[in-house]
C-alpha cells in the first residue's frame, strides 16, 4: 500500500506530502506520526505541504490534529510551503489552524522550530517572532 | 415530504448559457481526487485564475466528501456556463441520501451530525459565487454552485 514516507533527521521528523492525499492515506499519515513522534520521542514535526494544491476541511482537521497530538506529546509542529491560494481559501472556508505554526519554506520551517526547542529547551507558548509567516496573524 | 424543502440562493441566476457539459459519478473515496482533477481541468479551460480555481475546487471538495459521507455517493454535473460578460462553472451534486433535516441549521458554521468539523456547506456557500441547496428528507439532495471566473 501507498504510504507517505516519515524522514526523521535529529530531533525533528520531516514529512514531505507530494500529492493530492487521498483520506485514507492522509488517516494513515496522522496515525503513523503521532506514532513516530511517541517512538522516537521527536521534538518537533516538519510538514511541507508545498506540493498540495488543495486543503478541504478534512485535510485541514488532519493537520491541526497532528499538531495537537504532537503537542501533547511534546513536540511543535510546523506546516511549511502553503501555496498562496491555499492560505487564502483556507480562511474563507473558515478554518483558522490555530495552533499550528507556519513558515514559508522548509529551511525557514527548521529554523523556526530550532528556536523553540533548542534554544529554550523546552516548547513555548505560541508567541510568534514576527519573522514567521503565521497564520493565525493574517486573519 | 416537501415540508423540508428550503432553497438558498445567493445571488439572482441570470439566464445562463450552457456550453458544455460532463457527468461524473461518485461512488468512492478513491474517486475524489480525480473528480477534483476533472473540475480543474475544466476551470484552466475556461481562463480561471489560481485562487479562484482552489476556491472552487476546495467548495467541490467538501460537497463531495458530503456526498459520499452522508448519502453513500451521487452524481455531479459538471457545466461550463457563460452569462453576459462572464463564464465560469457550474457543479450540481445529486445524491438520493438521506436529505436533509433541517437546511437551515445545516448551513451553520460547526454543525454536523458526522462529528466533522461542520464547515462543508457554510464553507463552499462562502468559496462560491452563488450556492443553492434543495434537500427533500427520504429523497435526496441537490446542491448547485457556480464560480464566475473573476467571481
Ligand atoms: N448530501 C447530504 N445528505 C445528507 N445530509 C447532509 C448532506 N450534506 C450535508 N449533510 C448534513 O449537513 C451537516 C453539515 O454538513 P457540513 O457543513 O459539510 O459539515 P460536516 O460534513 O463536517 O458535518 C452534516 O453533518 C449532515 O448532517
Ligand atoms: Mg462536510
Amino acid at each position: 500500500m501507498e504510504k507517505i514516507p516519515i524522514l526523521k533527521m535529529g530531533q525533528f521528523l520531516l514529512v514531505t506530502i507530494q500529492v493530492d492525499l487521498y483520506d485514507r492515506l492522509a488517516l494513515n499519515l496522522e496515525s503513523d506520526l503521532v506514532q513516530m513522534v511517541s517512538t522516537t520521542e521527536a521534538r518537533g514535526v516538519l510538514i511541507d505541504i508545498s506540493a498540495v494544491s488543495i486543503v478541504d476541511s478534512f485535510m485541514g482537521r488532519i493537520i491541526g490534529n497532528i499538531a495537537s497530538m504532537s503537542k501533547i506529546m511534546d513536540a511543535v509542529t510546523v506546516v511549511v510551503g502553503m501555496q498562496p491560494a491555499v492560505a487564502i481559501t483556507l480562511i474563507e472556508l473558515g478554518l483558522p489552524l490555530s495552533g499550528v505554526h507556519t513558515a514559508l519554506n522548509v529551511e525557514k520551517g527548521m529554523e523556526l522550530l530550532k528556536n523553540k526547542i533548542l534554544v529554550n529547551g523546552e516548547v513555548p507558548d505560541y508567541d510568534d517572532d514576527e519573522q514567521y509567516d503565521d497564520l493565525d496573524s493574517t486573519q | 415530504m416537501e415540508k423540508s424543502r428550503i432553497t438558498t440562493t445567493t445571488n439572482s441566476m441570470t439566464i445562463l448559457t450552457v456550453l458544455n457539459r460532463d457527468n461524473f459519478k461518485i461512488e468512492r473515496e478513491q474517486d475524489v481526487v480525480p473528480f477534483r482533477n476533472r473540475v480543474k481541468e475544466h476551470a484552466v479551460k475556461i481562463g480561471m485564475g489560481l485562487v479562484n480555481q482552489t476556491k472552487l475546487i476546495t467548495a467541490a471538495s467538501e460537497l463531495v466528501r458530503n456526498m459520499l459521507r452522508y448519502a453513500n455517493g451521487g452524481e455531479i454535473l459538471i457545466e461550463v456556463v457563460s452569462k453576459i460578460r462572464e463564464n465560469g462553472i457550474r457543479l450540481t451534486f445529486t445524491d438520493k441520501g438521506p436529505g436533509i433535516e433541517n437546511v437551515e441549521t445545516a448551513m451553520k458554521d460547526g454543525f454536523s451530525t458526522g462529528k466533522s468539523l461542520g464547515l462543508g456547506l457554510p464553507g463552499a456557500k462562502r468559496l462560491s459565487s452563488e450556492f443553492t441547496i434543495n434537500s427533500v428528507v427520504g429523497k435526496g439532495t441537490v446542491v448547485t454552485i457556480i464560480k464566475w471566473k473573476n467571481g
